[in-house]
């Protein structure tokens, strides 16, 4: 992941630039944050989401805090993150916003601007998943899983690889996991033509979003 | 009683399926030895061609003038039995015993008992009939008052206009328009429901005065209303001090409301600079006229806070308790005064819950697409000055907030303007007959208070339900009064937003076009519309104990200067609650009277005790009783054929001489079946169903003076769609009768 922007420094210049109007900022940077103002705020999905006790804040109450400028907040929360995309907020909500996407769509600002936590499990799942989908044109599992797996140190890892091998073995007599992929591991067609897309895909975004 | 003239018929149907299960010859026997009746015919399929020209042949070529027609509900095949010129009853043998009754030989015995009763009832109560001749008084107007000159009063001015009626519009103000002519705009009416719309008051109002039709009274009040539909003479106080007299045939009350003073919240700023209440936002949007709007200071306004609720919905008691309904609307629009003129200014509408009836949601849609922010709050604190601040608690994030503003809006509630409260005005007349000084000039005040100064003698306005709002059958006829031929239109009936205003004023416009031209005719109106019968009292009789005039739900009777009761037929609906107050029972109607129904419960059969066949009788109202049990037979639920079903008008005719009757004669018990009743009531007669059940509430010692057990009379709420509750009721009480034992009094009758 294209990491130049997340710098303090973003974060800053959109401040100045909103003037500390956190819903305009989260219109014009956000993907589908122009929707955030529409929610009249009924709940149905704070009360249609899975994860619902495990979140500090429900969808209905981030979009409360947008409106009520409440930036820092908002960007720090671990909300975002844990959606699962399940899509239960989105076919319900009697406004038809586009929930799971604005939640995605500030999980991806805040941390462009380098305000989301730190050290929280899905976004690091999510980058290992991104880099990995990147770097090779489709992602290499047994890599990613190991990634994860050793994410919190050498003995972590190994202790976590073990709990795992009963799978890890299921898969690979299943002819579902080749462990030769940890030497080499195949990639797509064309991995330079799938940088330069991305990269001229996040140019357009950047442009578009004044992120550049 | 009857004229010599008078010949008496029984026609007994045995189509439907009745000649199979009952003796079509027994019910003759019984219509000839016991009903005493001259033409006694049986037909297969009476409601048919042939059947009904039966009849018809009869009335025109044998002199018959009362008919008994024993065949199915009296609510059933009402064209076919239709003989205007003749007095009809109708004995219920298909409804009201073949299908309820339990099928199988083991039952022919109480089913043929049950019908034979209905044929001696039905010949009971046509010996008592006296065709109506209708209300001979000439009724000379339709000309229709509207009362108030707002934007409910121009569009039913208007309204009658257009169907071709005269009217005459009294406003108390010099000009047409009413709050319109405060306000910038109005919420939209139509699809897309986007943006606000210019009010159009000004257009209607010089719509109204230009129409040859309307006459209209600007500086004037109604100084007196007196007469009944048809003939309302209105007296019109000019502000010159003349009076003018209009002759009309109903009235259109539509005196609307005023605003709940901003003075009475200190607490949310009420009275502090730059703290205004919506009114006062129209002003100062009128005076931008679509340019930045700017405060009484002169201040151009870049933030404004909407405190919504402000002083509604409020259960301490201090404020007004109910929601007014458009205030979330009106905010909604003024937002958008702002937003439309610079989308830069902030808008924050702190509401607790957004009501918006309608297609309001649209609106309330666009305004978010605008920018405007909502804010789900309870406002605790406003305080006003150069900056203003609110203070609230935000309901989805829990916690308190401040938020600064140059301007804030507090949504105030509406106060109807519906004249005098009349349990207020009763007791001030009293203490001021005693001969208090301050009542005497609270009297006074009172009367400058209210609208029509009607001289009933009920008081000078139309009956409140509460709150100051209207009396009305909420549900079914939410434009009546309770005053004959006056209709209540705009927010002095329920509180509402300017469209929903203007439908009510054409709906109350074409209930008075109705009254009038009913008065005309000499009939009631609804729910007994066709009835051309009204009550009459044998004065001679009368003690003047002003039950009638006081019981009166509809304010019909007066007194004369006698101090009997003055009826006014065009005031009457023809409910029968006078003949059921009355304790004298010298009040009745040609067609319903304390004999028609006596006569019937007289004629049952009462078997002896040790037949082991109760007997009960039931009191049903016609309009919500009666029909759900003639849809319990239609739904062939059964019940106890130990029943004898006599509908009535309203429970509140009900004379208790019935019951006492009734139990005297040896019945074994009576229920009554009438309309919910209270706050929330469904009597389509509004107080009748109270009336009954106060009035039967004390008939207990009455009973037990007679030896009897007070369970031996029960009241019942049904409402129309209660068929299979009660036919259950029915059976439950005849067991509870049965566990009882006989009544003591079989034997006595």
């Amino acid at each position: 992941m294209t990491t130049a922007m997340t710098t303090a420094n973003a974060n800053e210049a959109a401040v100045a630039k909103y003037k500390n109007n956190f819903l305009k900022e989260v219109e014009a940077t956000v993907e589908e944050g122009h929707w955030v103002k529409m929610c009249m705020q009924c709940g149905v999905c704070a009360g249609s989401c899975p994860f619902g006790p495990h979140w500090e804040h429900s969808p209905q109450k981030i979009f409360m805090m947008i409106r009520a400028g409440k930036r820092e907040e908002v960007l720090k929360s671990d909300a975002m993150w844990m959606c699962t995309s399940c899509y239960n907020c989105m076919v319900r909500c009697p406004r038809q916003l586009p929930i799971t996407h604005i939640m995605h769509g500030l999980a991806n600002y805040s941390y462009r601007l380098g305000l989301s936590p730190k050290g929280q499990p899905n976004q690091a799942i999510a980058k290992l998943f991104w880099d990995s989908a990147l770097k090779y044109g489709r992602v290499n599992e047994l890599k990613f899983s190991l990634a994860m797996y050793f994410r919190d140190g050498f003995v972590q890892g190994v202790k976590n690889a073990l709990a795992m091998q009963g799978v890890g073995l299921g898969l690979v007599k299943a002819g579902r996991l080749n462990p030769m992929e940890i030497i080499s591991g195949h990639t797509c067609k064309d991995t330079s033509g799938i940088h330069k897309m991305i990269a001229k895909a996040r140019e357009i975004e950047d442009r578009r979003r004044g992120l550049a | 009683m009857n004229a010599p003239a008078n010949k008496f018929a029984a026609y007994i149907c045995s189509g439907c399926g009745l000649g199979d299960v009952l003796k079509v010859a027994g019910l003759e026997k019984v219509a000839k030895t016991e009903g005493k009746m001259a033409v006694i015919k049986t037909h297969p399929f009476l409601c048919n061609a042939e059947g009904v020209k039966m009849i018809q042949d009869d009335i025109a070529n044998d002199g018959v003038t009362h008919l008994c027609i024993a065949a199915c509900s009296r609510r059933a095949k009402t064209e076919a039995f239709n003989f205007p010129t003749v007095a009809v009853a109708r004995a219920n043998l298909r409804e009201g015993v073949t299908w309820i009754v339990a099928e199988g030989a083991d039952h022919d015995e109480i089913r043929q008992e049950m019908a034979e009763d209905y044929v001696r009832m039905g010949c009971a109560e046509v010996k008592k009939l006296i065709l109506p001749g209708g209300n001979k008084k000439e009724s000379s107007s339709k000309k229709i008052l509207v009362v108030g000159g707002g934007m409910s009063g121009l569009t039913a001015a208007q309204a009658a206009a257009d169907a071709g009626y005269e009217v005459a519009l009294v406003e108390k103000t010099g000009a047409l328009g009413g709050f319109a002519n405060q306000m910038w705009k109005r919420m939209p009416f139509n699809a897309p429901h986007a943006e606000a719309q210019p009010t159009g008051a000004a257009e209607l109002a010089a719509q109204v005065s230009a129409n040859p039709k309307i006459k209209v009274y600007l500086n004037s009040t109604v100084a007196e209303t007196a007469g009944a539909p048809g003939r309302f003479a209105i007296k019109i106080a000019q502000e010159s001090g003349s009076i003018s007299e209009e002759l009309c045939g109903a009235i259109v009350q539509a005196s609307g409301f005023s605003t709940y003073p901003i003075e009475k919240l200190p607490e949310l700023g009420g009275g502090q600079p730059n703290v205004t209440d919506q009114a006062g936002l129209e002003a100062l949007a009128k005076a931008a006229n679509g340019g930045p709007i700017k405060r009484a200071d002169g201040k151009e306004i870049k933030s404004v806070v909407f405190v919504q609720c402000a002083g509604q919905r409020d259960d301490s008691g201090t404020h007004l308790p109910y929601c007014s309904g458009h205030c979330c609307g009106t905010s909604i629009k003024q937002a958008m005064y702002f937003k439309d003129q610079n989308p830069d200014i902030d808008t924050v509408v702190v509401y607790d819950d957004l009501r918006v009836p309608g297609m309001g949601e649209d609106f309330y849609r666009s305004a978010q697409t605008k920018g405007v922010i909502f804010t789900k709050g309870k406002t605790s604190k406003v305080t006003g000055g150069d900056s203003c601040n609110v203070t609230f608690k935000d309901l989805i994030l829990d916690e308190e907030n401040t938020v600064p503003a140059d301007l804030v809006v507090l949504a105030t509630g509406q106060v109807p303007n519906a004249g005098v409260e009349l349990d207020d005005w009763n007791a001030t007349v009293t203490a001021a007959d005693n001969g208090d000084e301050a009542a005497k000039e609270k009297k006074t005040a009172l009367q400058k208070i209210s609208v029509l100064n009607m001289n009933y003698r009920q008081g000078p306005d139309i009956p409140q339900l509460k709150y100051g709002f209207a009396d009305s059958h909420f549900i079914c006829f939410p434009y009546e009064t309770r005053r004959t031929g006056i209709y209540a239109a705009g927010p002095m009936r329920r509180p509402m937003d300017m469209h929903q205003a203007t439908e009510d004023a054409v709906g109350a416009t074409m209930k008075a076009i109705q009254a009038a031209e009913n008065a005309a005719l000499g009939r009631a109106a609804h729910p007994r519309a066709w009835d051309l019968s009204f009550p009459t009292a044998r004065l001679e009789g009368c003690t003047q104990c002003k039950r009638c005039t006081v019981e009166c739900p509809f304010g019909a009777i007066d007194e004369d200067e006698r101090r009997f009761p003055l009826f006014n037929e065009e005031r009457c609906r023809r409910c029968g609650t006078c003949m059921g107050a009355c304790p004298v029972r010298v009040i009745s109607f040609e067609n319903y009277s304390c004999d028609t129904v006596g006569m019937q419960v007289k004629a049952v059969n009462v078997p002896e005790e040790d037949e082991e066949k109760p007997r009960i009788l039931i009191l049903a109202c016609e309009n919500d009783a009666y029909p759900a049990l003639d849809m319990a037979g239609m739904q062939r639920l059964t019940y106890s054929a130990y029943v004898r079903v006599i509908p009535v008008r309203c429970l509140g005719s009900v004379n208790t001489i019935w019951i006492t009757d009734a139990l005297g004669a040896g019945y074994d018990g009576v229920m009554m079946m009438g309309c919910q009743k209270g706050e929330n009531y469904q009597c389509h007669f509004v107080k009748g169903s109270e009336m009954a059940y106060y009035r039967l509430s004390k008939i207990g010692d009455t009973l037990k003076g007679m030896g009897l057990e007070p369970e031996r009379m029960q009241t019942y709420e049904i409402a129309i769609t209660d068929a299979a509750r009660v036919a259950k009721l029915i059976n439950e009480y005849v067991e509870q009768l049965n566990a009882m034992g006989p009544s003591p009094m079989k034997g006595f009758g």
